[in-house]
Parts: structure tokens; sequence; C-alpha cells
């Protein structure tokens, strides 16, 4: 049959299972969004196609399937950058389609041109430029595998106006021409290296498991726990890691490194052999590299090779899916007792818990104990990119894969109110609340009005310092305390502005009052905005200083008054 | 690591495969230029299958630096394969067109080391020739080195293109 390009491209897309897209329509985007309605294809309009992105990340991360982004060429694609990034290097599927100027303009500084081809190569896992219309089919066919299969990644399609409205022959059921070199099927996980590690494991006494987000994108928690529990191993878990081993375990460390639990990185410092299970030592993680786990044989396991020795020198590399591995090293690991070790790592945990003080202000952590307590750690957390994030990381306890969605790699201030959006579309079926910072969700908030327009009832608290906290604290610590632009002593009132946008608001100074508006929050039948005034001066701690090792970590402020 | 230490150490001369279309040049220079990594030289061109082209490229960096490079470049999309040119199990060859300074006073001279280099010329005007001459590294630097007294007034390079020794191919396995 013929069709337009466009309707092919959302043909396949819906016969690859996508069933939703967010974006905001556009000139050389228009043949495209006619044929969505057409189609009758599940759209949320948006306000920023940042704001897009970042719901499809949110969506995917929490459910495992893949969304579209669609934006208008030009600056609408331009917009999407530092979504794709955020994506990228979370290693998120997400697939993006943008309109074009037509093909006889391209290259002439048309009205909205921009290469959104050269600009999203280093942004994207992969992406095209279609030149004709009879290629739409395989390539949005390509596009959804490259995005989905192996290390998951966001892609773009590139559709030039006139492409979109070119007829040509369609035939749903024509067979995949030959795939791209690189979504070859992974090798199956080196059975050499499976027995090395086996063996490294046998002859460890003080052995720790560091989980990253592979553990959640594999669909491997289980294997994990079974592992773990098995052999007696405690685990850390990696901020984008969380939730890939439940947080209740008494064999759960928490996270590591620069604002890492300190038992965390003391197992670390202590280890002889460390078990790394898709997480690929982020600088945030290792603090200086040549002080990381100095006493440990270190594995690794990993999808992509290009992690494997890339920041720190691996002794046991193996490559594979890591459910795959784990679920052959259950087959043949023996259950272990490793009583002096676990005492120890109990010791620390005991002796170096995560504190705060209490002086009557409203303590961020508090706020986030208290959503702990009432969701009893149920429901999905996303958060914004500051102290509010590690504080999040911190104090609560996630008990399943997908509950915990953050920007990790780009640290995108702005990802929380439309990570939390585009979450609640994935999985209406749970509580969504986001716990953000003021300076980052000043950044997207324009997002409220999608919140309201579909009446998303995410639960949105803002730990409200009227600073760049993160800076601050830095600039206390590492600048002679001299706060160059970190502050804003002027912020909106953010109840008010959730009023104006048709969502429910809540101003909350009082201690007092933090239970029963979350309370109130968690009733609610819509968004609700609750602007919590914190104390301005709480720093997360402990915190390995940029630069240092994780022995030198700091577990508290320097001088105790000031705690 | 410094971008400048990240790409001391000796140079290298890899060989990738990749799939032979729109784009893929783009995406080779962009992972080089977004990993700090440099390319010294490179040459492109289709191979005996034409939906599959050989890019040559020749880098610096230590075994660490290049493993990344290797794999960096495996990881591309389109990247079909990619293997190391070890200079002792591999023929390695640039072609290089130089214009230098000739009067006729000196002209016989510059033969001379056309001659001994089996160089050729192949254009000349009153006062200058330019050369054509093909070799390794080692082979167009002494002949460049020859012939800078003379005045060297402008150059063109091709690049490396290197293949194994003996009977072993770079194959293109394509799905």
């Amino acid at each position: 049959m013929e069709m337009t390009g466009a309707q092919i491209a959302i043909e396949e897309l819906k016969a690859g299972g996508v069933e939703i897209a967010f974006g905001i329509p556009g000139g050389a985007i228009m043949p495209f969004y006619d044929d969505l309605l057409k189609a009758n294809f599940k759209h949320i309009l948006t306000r920023h196609e940042q704001g897009a992105a970042h719901m499809a990340d949110g969506y995917a991360r929490v459910s495992g399937k893949v969304a579209v982004v669609v934006a208008t060429s030009g600056p609408g694609a331009t917009n999407l950058i530092t979504g794709l990034l955020t994506a990228q290097m979370d290693s998120v599927p997400l697939i993006a389609v943008t309109g074009q100027v037509a093909t006889p303009m391209i290259g002439t500084d048309a009205f909205q041109e921009a290469d959104i081809y050269g600009c999203s190569i280093p942004v994207t896992k992969y992406n095209w430029l279609v030149k004709d219309a009879r290629q739409i089919q395989g390539v949005i066919r390509e596009a959804i595998r490259v995005a989905t299969t192996g290390r998951p990644g966001p892609v773009l399609v590139d559709i030039p106006k006139d492409i979109q409205t070119a007829r040509t022959d369609y035939n749903p059921q024509a067979p995949a021409k030959g795939a791209l070199p690189a979504v070859r099927q992974m090798p199956e996980a080196d059975a050499k290296a499976i027995e090395k590690l086996m063996e490294a494991l046998e002859q460890a006494e003080r052995p720790v498991i560091l989980a990253g987000a592979g553990i959640i994108k594999a669909g491997a928690a289980a294997e994990l726990a079974r592992f773990a529990r098995h052999a007696k191993i405690p685990v850390i878990n990696t901020l984008l890691g969380m939730g890939g081993f439940p947080g209740t375990d008494p064999l759960f460390l928490g996270m590591p490194g620069m604002h890492g639990t300190a038992y965390a990185n003391f197992a670390l410092c202590e280890c002889d052999l460390l078990i790394s299970l898709g997480a690929r030592f982020d600088d945030r993680v290792t603090g200086k590299v040549s002080s990381f786990c100095p006493k440990a044989v270190i594995a690794h396991v990993d999808i992509d090779d290009a992690e494997i020795g890339k920041r720190v020198k691996t002794h046991i590399p193996v490559l594979g899916n890591v459910r795959e591995v784990l679920h052959t090293l259950n087959r043949q690991v023996k259950p272990t007792e490793r009583r002096a070790w676990l005492d120890q790592v109990e010791a620390w945990k005991r002796d170096y818990p995560l504190q705060y003080g209490w002086d009557g202000s409203i303590k961020p952590q508090y706020v986030i104990e208290q959503i702990q307590e009432i969701t009893g750690g149920e429901g999905i957390y996303a958060t914004g990119v500051g102290q509010h994030q590690m504080w999040a990381a911190q104090f609560l306890r996630f008990n399943e894969p997908r509950a915990f969605i953050s920007s990790g790699g780009l640290g995108t201030m702005g990802y929380g109110l439309p990570a939390s959006i585009g979450a609640k579309f994935g999985r209406p079926d749970k509580e969504v609340w986001l716990i953000d910072g003021d300076g980052s969700f000043a950044m997207t908030l324009v997002e409220l009005a999608t919140a309201s327009m579909y009446n998303v009832p995410i639960r949105v608290a803002i730990l409200n310092n009227a600073f760049l906290g993160m800076v601050r604290q830095w600039q206390e610590l590492f600048f002679g305390k001299r706060y160059s632009h970190s502050h804003y002593p002027t912020n909106p009132d953010f109840a008010k502005i959730a009023e104006g946008y048709g969502v429910k608001g809540f101003s909350v100074r009082d201690v007092d009052q933090v239970r029963s508006v979350l309370e109130q929050a968690a009733e609610h039948d819509g968004p609700v905005v609750m602007d919590f005034h914190v104390n301005p001066e709480e720093n997360v701690w402990p915190m390995v200083p940029a630069g240092a090792g994780n022995d030198e970590m700091q577990l508290a402020p320097p001088s105790p008054e000031d705690a | 690591m410094s971008p400048e230490e990240k790409n001391g150490g000796p140079s290298h001369t890899i060989a990738v495969l990749v799939e032979n279309k729109f784009g893929v040049l783009a995406k080779v220079a962009s992972l080089f230029s977004a990993r700090g990594y440099n390319i010294d030289s490179l040459s492109v061109g289709v191979t005996q299958d034409p939906t599959v082209s050989r890019i040559t490229l020749v880098t610096r960096g230590d075994e660490r630096v290049l493993e990344q490079i290797r794999k960096q470049l495996s990881k591309l999309i389109d990247t079909i394969k990619v293997m190391d040119m070890v200079k002792e199990e591999t023929v390695q060859r640039e072609m290089m067109l130089v214009k230098v300074s000739a009067p006729r006073r000196e002209r016989a001279e510059i033969l001379q080391i056309v001659e001994v280099f089996r160089a050729r010329i192949v254009d000349l005007s009153a006062e200058t020739l330019t050369i054509e001459i093909t070799g390794d590294d080692g082979k167009i630097a002494a002949f460049l080195e020859l012939l800078a007294p003379f005045g060297v007034k402008e150059i063109a390079r091709t690049g490396k293109a290197a293949l194994s020794r003996g009977p072993r191919t770079l194959k293109s396995v394509k799905s």
C-alpha cells in the first residue's frame, strides 16, 4: 500500500512496541504531527523540548520501555541536546524524531535549519538523516534496535519535511534488511573469565560487590540478590544502581564515593576482591584512581568492552550481559560464612551511620526520611541534581529496581520535574515523588503546565535553601566561604507559582508541618508542589574532596560548632 | 591526564573497516575530538566490497590510550572491524607530492636525490620541480630532509595505507 513517510515512521514505531510520544510541533514536523493525530498515537504536549526528552527518559527508566521524543527543526531540535546527552551518559534508550527543512533547502541556512545530524553525533548512540522515504521503514526499525540492544542509549532520526510527505510503497511485513554491524548479538559471557572470577571469590576473604545501573537494565536484580546472599558479599550500589539491591538488606552498604556512606568507602578501601557488576567506575565513585581499592583484585563485568579498563586497571575482565554472568555464577557459588568480614562491615555501619544535626529548622534529610516513612519505599523517586540528590540517595531505601531516577553521568539540573512526569506515564500504578532543589526545579518548572494539563499526580518536594547548594557547599569548604553568585535571595514563591499553573501548592517553614503536608500531598488527586524552606547552611556528609582518594573522606564538618 | 600526556608516546597505525555511507567519517572524527585523541594522519577509501570503506589512521598514545582507541572505534555502530597495524607485520606506504625550488644550477643535484629514492618528477616549471614519492614514514622523512636545503615550497601527503604481510586480511564479516 502507499503511505507517506511520516505514516510509515509512525506505523513502524507502533510495530516496534512504542506506545507514547512527548514533544512540541513546529513548521518542519507538521506533516508528522498530522499523521500522529490520524493514527491516534498517544502524545504528550510539553512546554519545552528539553522537558520532552527528560520525560521520555524518565518513562524509559521506570518502565524499561522506549518512548519517542518529537521536535521540529532548528531550535526545537537543538533544545533536545541536553536531554539526549543526559540519556546517553546514563545509557537510557529513547528515540528522537526531528523535522528538518525540505531536502532542496538543506545547507542553505534556511529558516529554522540546524545541522542536527552533526550536532547530535556526540550525544547519541547513533543517528540518521533520512533522504529518501523508502528508507524510513528500515531506519525506524534500526533505530528501535540500536536504542534498546546491548548497552542502551538515545538515537535520533532527522526527517526532512518533503520526506515526511513523500508517498511510497509500504509493506509492513517486509523482512528487515541487513542490520548495522554493531547491532550484533552480544557474545556469550566468556566461560574462562567467569571461572577466574569464581576462583578469585573462593580465595577472597573480604569481597565486595559494586552494583551499577547495568543490574537494573539487564533485569539482573534477582540474580544479584541470590548471589550476594548466598556468598555473603556486602553490596554497594552506585547512584544509578540504587534499587538494584534491596536497600533494607543487611548486606546493603549504600552508595560509594564522593558522598557515599563511610562504611561503603571503608569497605572499598579494605576489600581484597571487588566485583563490579554493570558499573563504570565514574570519577565520583573512585575518587583518586591510584588509591581506589588499593588491596583488591578487581573484577569487572560489563556489556560494553570500552568500559573495561577505561579508568581502573582490571584484573579479571568479564565481557557480557550481567544477568547471564550472575546466572552462571549462581550455579557454581558455594555458601560461605565470612563471619570476620561481615562483623567488620557491621561494626562500621554501627559506628559510622549517616546522620545529621537537629536544631529546630527544617533539615532536608528529615524531609526525605519522612517521605520514606510515608511511602514505605514503595514509590518511584526522582531527583534533580545537587545536594538534595545526594541526600535522597543516602536517606531513601529502595525495595526494587527502577524506583530511583536521577541524572547521574551528566548531572543535569532540571531533570527532575519532567523526568517524574514521564515516570508517571511509564508506571501509572506507582506513586511518583520528586525530591528537588530550588535551583534544579527552577530550570524546568515550566513543565508544571504539562503536569497540570494532563493532571499527572506527581508529588514535588522542593528542598529550598535559596542557594545552588552544592556550589555553596564547595565555596564554603574550598573557596574560603566566598559565595560567588550561588545565592538566590529573591527566590519566587514556588507554591504560588504552582497555583498559577493550576497545581496544588504548599509553602512550609515550620518543621512541625512537614509530616502533615507530606500526608496531604500523598492524598491529593493531582500534582502537588511542596516548597520546604530548609536550613540553608546544611551540607552533605560524608565527603571525599574532589581529586582526593576515598581514604581521605571527611565524615563531618571540620569543626563541631558548625554542625 | 592532559591531552599532551594522552597523546605522547609512540605512533600507531590502525585500520578500520566501516560501512561505506553518509556520516561515518564524521562519527570517527567526532570520537577522536570528543575523547581528546589526536589523529596524525587519516586516509579513507572504498574497498573491494563497495559497501565497505577502509580507514587507515595514525595516532599516538601509550598502551592504555591505544586500547581505549581500539575499543571506542569498535563500539561505533558503523564499525565492522578494527585492527592494529603493527609495523613489523604490515606493509605501510604513503604517497607525497612535493614542490621544491629548483633553479637550473641545482636541478641535477635534485634529480640525483629523486633517482636514489626512486621518486618521480611529475611536473616542472622554470623555478620548480614537483616530485611524487611513495614510501614508509622513514623514507618520506629522509627525502624531505634532503630536499629542505633547496627550499620545499609545498607538500601534499595522502596519509598512510597499510596491509598485513602474508595471506592475512582484515575480512569484513557483514551479517
